[in-house]
């Protein structure tokens, strides 16, 4: 009954609240980035050079990470971050020379962290390094939006895939230092238009190193990505002496 | 599919500004998404129904604002709306393009009681 005036029946509106805007402009990343500058002072305080290799799945980055471990093992030291969502095959694959490989198995997430390259990092010496190469996920759009404290953001995209990638994937070659095109051995029998891969790349990134190469091939068919993992290293070696 | 984890991260920062706030309830939460930033809207709609239930926003309103690609060509000075995701100049054919925006991820606004 109410209590006001007796009456039987009770009001069901209840008071709504007032609400409150609350302008943040807050970036949803804020945490990855943090992570990743964190990540990016220990790779300069150790003097390691350290690149982001993505690409779809299949489009060769763990063949030219085997490669490239085998090639340069004499002249560079050299580490692995390999992410996948399953399966520690890749790091199987990329055992067998003196350079230290860490799986990470990111179970359902499509694309590596800063936080998780940071844990990764542990079981590495850092400051023995020259070179370390991260093995993104496999997945040409999730990982492009994770900055995980890399020198260079490398994308592979491989003659298989067709000319257009770069244009459907725009943010990721967009945002590449290096494009590396892959398996260029089978230009050919594929009917690649080679021209064509390549002004796609330069109208999302006109700036972009653009690298053809052929993991197949050994020395030769790498030569354009050795050299540049090279003068990085050279770079790099020149400025630390400064 | 990294708009789940993207709506995840953003469900823990407006939750938290909740309580900074001091209310109980998120009636609207309002994204900035650039058209460079490689997430899809829709994708980010449908990862909001599916993590909001039983937070504070469970019955919010999630709003997305698309924030077009803007370049600068440091060269000519000239600002541009690229067209067809083409980056270089179009007035010099400089290579050396700034993106202004285009690439936001940001929680902009929160309404709270």
């Amino acid at each position: 009954m109410c209590g006001s005036c007796g009456c039987g029946t009770v009001s069901q509106v209840k008071a709504e609240q007032p609400t409150r805007l609350v302008e943040l402009g807050t970036k949803l990343l804020a945490k990855n980035d943090r992570l990743a500058a964190h990540n990016r002072e220990h790779f300069r305080a150790a003097g390691v050079t350290v690149l982001n290799l993505m690409s779809s799945p299949g489009a060769g980055k763990t063949s030219l990470l085997e490669q490239t471990l085998h090639l340069l093992e004499s002249d560079r030291s050299m580490a692995v971050i390999v992410g996948d969502l399953a399966t520690d095959n890749d790091a199987r694959r990329l055992s067998g020379t003196r350079a230290d490989v860490v799986q990470i198995e990111t179970g359902a997430l499509c694309h590596l962290e800063a936080d998780l390259v940071h844990r990764a990092c542990h079981d590495l010496h850092l400051d023995a390094l020259d070179l370390l190469l991260i093995e993104n996920v496999g997945n040409l759009v999730c990982p492009a939006a994770y900055d995980l404290g890399e020198d260079l953001r490398v994308v592979l995209l491989s003659t298989t895939e067709g000319e257009d990638k770069p244009l459907k994937y725009p943010t990721a070659f967009a945002a590449a230092d290096w494009v590396v095109i892959t398996k260029i051995d089978l230009a050919e029998v594929l009917g690649f238009d080679r021209e064509a891969a390549i002004a796609h790349i330069r109208r999302v990134n006109p700036r972009a190193r653009i690298l053809e190469v052929s993991s197949r091939q050994g020395e030769a068919g790498l030569a354009p990505w050795l050299t540049a993992l090279r003068d990085l290293s050279t770079v790099q070696a020149g400025v630390e002496s400064a | 599919m990294h708009e789940l984890s993207l709506m995840e991260q953003t469900l823990a920062i407006a939750t938290e500004q909740l309580r900074v706030q001091g209310g109980d309830r998120i009636h609207r939460l309002v994204l900035r998404i650039g058209e460079l930033s490689g997430v899809d809207p829709q994708a980010l709609a449908f990862a909001f129904e599916v993590v909001r239930d039983g937070t504070p926003a469970a019955e919010a309103r999630l709003e997305l604002e698309t924030v077009p690609l803007h370049c600068h060509c440091p060269d000519c000075d000239l600002d541009f709306r690229p067209e067809g995701w083409s980056l270089g100049c179009p007035e010099c054919g400089g290579d050396r393009t700034e993106v202004r925006a285009g690439k936001e991820l940001e929680l902009k606004t929160l309404e709270v009681s």
